[in-house]
């Protein structure tokens, strides 16, 4: 099976602190100014995906304390919501003794040889990033410790930080930051093995609510998002993108765009064909204008013929039909456990579904966009995206400039979700400023984006669940199909990747004798990309919904029956049940690091069950829905309770989730990825569907393409954090994979009609 | 092309621009205003909320030429000190996720408040359902709104 690059790792797999005193002029590169102190870089090992070390020695999480006692601390990961601009530099700081008030906090360009990886995806930036963001802030502490206690004449053991300011414990002596910072510069830095981290029970800022530090630019419109970069002189350019994916360009008349006024220059943009890839954009033609209104109206005036290519036939409708009869048939084995033939043939009772999940757009509020200079053979990018040195790397293949000629910038993302990890418009921005010779910003309308996603892909599952003459549960077949993420590269893709199985399917946890996961054909026509949490959306959504229904019909409670099923506390692996050469590979992680542990996972069912009222007397056309799943290295435990009147209009009353995410760094954000996984998760599960007519996407808009608003959103999301000392793991994808089955679980307790296909129809 | 003159924010501004041009791409490209948001050109999701003559208008598919001489706010405009009782509540209640939607959401937040200063939870849910928030925050969006609405919120 053809192998692609993980989506979920980058080409960074692991990671190893050092510190080192950085030369202060690389920090002034950054755009600080400081006129003496101390400078610390944090500097990563990077690894290739074999785990050897490259060499490179690359430095992030810069930290500096001036000689007036300002504390900066670079934020080197891209903020689209989850708060990370926040949390990591708060744990730089809380070691450090900073005074949170007054840390001032600026965001790194794209640059492995100073940041490391800086990909934002996959939910690992805590999860990578929290150890050596504490033996920074350490090490700093260190220094002026050791500093103060020269200048003091003290034994640095009695010394301590508080607030900015080095503390003599015991008496009133103190003195800021500032006073040490330019002696501590000129220390050499302390092995990191001597470095003395905070107990637990220490920390002032881990482990609490600390509000986002972009709180009041946002609610007063002061917050620079991608959509807000200007530069003397720059051009609006509105792009006419080929309609199908794959197609290109045949010929253009321009005359009528270019007699709007303020239309400036009409530009065909060649286009990748197929594969659509990720290094190439859409062919398409530009209208370039004075401003963002004259080029719509430049484009709208546009005549364009395309030659549509291969894709102009393809109809999703018809596709997920022919899947459905293909998905009972044999797959392509990919996990195996005991003889799910034999469970089968000796079934008291068989249950078996096919399970439909359609295509996906990411729709951010901020549509893509980005702004791009090309001058004297540099190129410089301010662009909201997840992936900064990715779109350096595709803008310098593309436009043919060194990778060092390319400088990308990273503005706040307006929403991400997986789509910012894309540099397609990117790309556009750059080859436009490059032709035009124009500072151009690509805007994207709402329809550009709803048309040209990255898509997530449909789905087509089966399960056989088959019940012994004991009433166990004894057999579990699971059939995939979905066009795969790596097709986007490479069209001889057909069937999903070991890290898409991963991906709530090969790590079915539960004690069943006979397991046989298949996987099967699907071809993609679209440009298929990854949306938060990707394949554990619909692969959660069969396997939780078919779990209830296991239950029931063994008599059980759903709850009793995950708690049973999970078995003894102990640790479960996946891999040596993995077929045709393929692995496991736990979210690019050592599973002997980041272990599947049933204990953590039946704790978190048992917090849900208690926190919920699982069980309460409920009045008619109300009921309560479970599900439980794994993902991204986090455990979460989801119950939901809704209401159906006789309008079968659904209210969805109370949510509860109870997470094991490790050790939880700003319990506020926490809570708001879950409240807002929540409410991203019921547009999945209620709303949003993508399809396609004639290679076309039939969607443009919110009317077509539809969200939860307000009115039918949860009422009560409560969210129970697992008090954990564990190494901290990523909340930004985990909350969405088991509510849909929760909820549809719920609207069957409530209803009695069970649901197998979303979004779920009444 | 012609020529307007509006009022944004208590000053007077002329602009040159075609008669269609929507009033957000008047503030944001001519005025240079950005907190008012595009999210979907077609009144959709409420991204580009501002006032006009205090009543909320979705200014992506507000033509310039009915501005007239109307009152138009945007978020630079509601406070001058950022400090409107709904900024603050949505401070106090770190509403803001990716923050994009939120200079609309508090436009018509303020909007309802001023019609109904004490709405019910239909009401809000009524007045704000025009406005999408992709990460969902709509959970405190409701909250802020109410503690707003109880009285002016303090700052922790």
């Amino acid at each position: 099976m053809k192998k692609t690059a993980p989506f979920y790792t980058s080409n960074i797999e692991e990671v190893e602190s050092k510190i080192f005193n950085a030369s202060r002029r690389d920090f002034l590169k950054l755009g600080s100014i400081l006129s003496g102190g101390l400078v610390l870089g944090v500097s990563f090992w990077s690894c290739d995906s074999a785990g050897k070390k490259t060499g490179t020695l690359s430095t992030t999480a810069y930290l500096s304390i001036s000689d007036t006692g300002e504390v900066t601390i670079v934020a080197h990961r891209s903020e689209m919501g989850q708060g990370i601009r926040t949390s990591l530099p708060l744990v730089v700081a809380d070691e450090l003794g900073a005074d949170w008030s007054k840390v001032k906090i600026i965001q790194a360009e794209g640059d492995e040889k100073k940041y490391g990886n800086q990909n934002t995806d996959g939910s690992f930036s805590i999860r990578m990033f929290y150890k050596p963001m504490r033996e920074a802030g350490a090490m700093a502490k260190a220094m002026l410790l050791q500093a103060a206690a020269k200048a003091w004449g003290l034994p640095i053991e009695e010394l301590d930080t508080e607030n900015g300011q080095v503390i003599h414990k015991g008496t009133d002596k103190k003195a800021g930051f500032g006073e040490f910072a330019g002696a501590a510069a000129s220390l050499a830095v302390p092995k990191a093995e001597s470095l003395q981290l905070k107990a637990d029970n220490q920390f002032n800022l881990i482990g609490k609510d600390t509000p986002i530090i972009d709180l009041h630019d946002i609610v007063t419109g002061k917050a620079g998002f991608g959509s807000d970069a200007r530069l003397e002189g720059m051009k609006i350019a509105v792009i006419k993108h080929c309609p199908v994916t794959g197609g290109s360009v045949k010929s253009v008349n321009d005359t009528k765009a270019k007699a709007i006024p303020g239309v400036l220059q009409v530009i065909t943009i060649k286009g990748a064909g197929l594969p659509a890839t990720l290094s190439k954009p859409i062919a398409g033609v530009a209208v370039i204008a004075e401003n963002t209104w004259a080029a719509i109206k430049g484009r709208e005036a546009l005549e364009v013929e395309w030659d549509l290519g291969p894709n102009a036939t393809y109809n999703s409708d018809e596709h997920i039909e022919a899947l459905k009869k293909e998905i009972t048939k044999e797959g392509t084995l990919r996990r195996n456990r005991g003889d799910f033939k034999a469970a089968r043939a000796g079934a008291q009772k068989v249950i078996e579904h096919t399970y439909v999940a359609p295509y996906l757009a990411h729709a951010t509020l901020e549509p893509p966009c980005a702004l791009a200079v090309v001058k004297d053979g540099n190129c410089e990018i301010w662009a909201p995206t997840q992936n900064p040195q990715g779109a350096r790397d595709a803008v310098a293949g593309y436009i043919e400039l060194g990778a060092d000629k390319v400088k990308v910038n990273i503005t706040l993302l307006g929403g991400a979700f997986g789509r910012k990890s894309k540099p397609d418009f990117i790309l556009e921005a750059a080859f436009l400023a490059k032709e035009s010779g124009y500072p151009i910003k690509v805007q994207w309308t709402r329809e550009d984006d709803i048309q040209h996603d990255y898509y997530h892909a449909m789905s087509v599952q089966h399960l056989v669940a088959t019940i012994d003459a004991n009433n166990q549960l004894s057999g579990w077949n699971h059939h995939i199909a979905n066009p795969s993420i790596g097709a986007t590269e490479n069209e001889a893709a057909l069937q999903p990747d070991d890290g898409e199985l991963m991906l709530g399917a090969s790590d079915y946890p539960y004690n069943v004798p006979a397991i046989k996961i298949e996987t099967h054909d699907a071809k993609a026509h679209l440009r298929i990309g990854w949306l938060r949490s990707v394949r554990n959306i619909p692969q959660a959504f069969a396997i939780c919904t078919m779990m209830d229904e296991v239950a029931e019909a063994r008599g059980k409670d759903p709850i009793e029956q995950a708690l049973e099923l999970l078995g003894e506390d102990r640790n479960i692996t996946f891999a040596e049940e993995m077929m045709n050469g393929g692995g496991y590979p736990n979210y690019g992680e050592d599973i002997a690091n980041y272990p599947w542990n049933t204990g953590r996972m039946k704790a978190v069912i048992e917090r849900v069950r208690k926190e919920s009222g699982w069980g309460k007397q409920l009045p008619k056309g109300t009921g309560m829905g479970f599900a439980a799943h794994k993902s991204f290295l986090t455990y979460v435990a989801c119950v939901v309770e809704v209401q159906v009147d006789a309008s079968k209009k659904v209210t969805i009353n109370k949510v509860h989730y109870a997470v094991d995410c490790g050790l939880a760094v700003n319990t506020d954000r926490v809570k708001s990825q879950f409240e807002g996984g929540a409410q991203f998760s019921t547009s999945l599960a209620m709303k949003s569907a993508i399809t396609v007519k004639n290679g076309i996407v039939e969607q443009t808009n919110f009317d077509g393409y539809q969200l939860i608003r307000m009115p039918e959103s949860p009422k009560e999301i409560h969210v129970h954090i697992m008090d954990s000392k564990d190494k901290p793991t990523g909340v930004g994808e985990p909350p969405v994979p088991p509510y849909a089955p929760a909820l549809a679980n719920a609207i069957y307790k409530a209803t009695g009609k069970r649901m197998y296909g979303m979004p779920l129809k009444m | 092309m012609a020529t307007y003159t509006i009022q944004v924010n208590g000053k007077s501004h002329t602009v040159e621009a075609m008669e269609d041009m929507p009033l957000l791409w008047v503030i944001r490209d001519l005025l240079n205003l950005p907190g008012t948001k595009f999210g979907c050109g077609k009144a959709l999701c409420g991204a580009c909320t501002v006032h006009v003559n205090g009543n909320p208008v979705r200014s992506c598919s507000y033509p310039i030429s009915a501005v007239g001489t109307a009152s138009i706010t945007t978020i630079e405009g509601l406070s001058e000190q950022g400090n409107h009782p709904v900024q603050e509540a949505w401070e106090k209640l770190v509403v803001p996720q990716c923050g994009y939607c939120q200079t609309g959401q508090i436009m018509t937040a303020v909007a309802l408040l001023k019609q109904k200063p004490n709405p019910t939870d239909q009401e809000i849910d009524q007045a704000m359902q025009g406005n999408l928030c992709r990460c969902g925050t709509y959970n405190r969006i409701k909250a802020a709104i109410q503690l707003a609405a109880s009285g002016k919120p303090a700052l922790p």
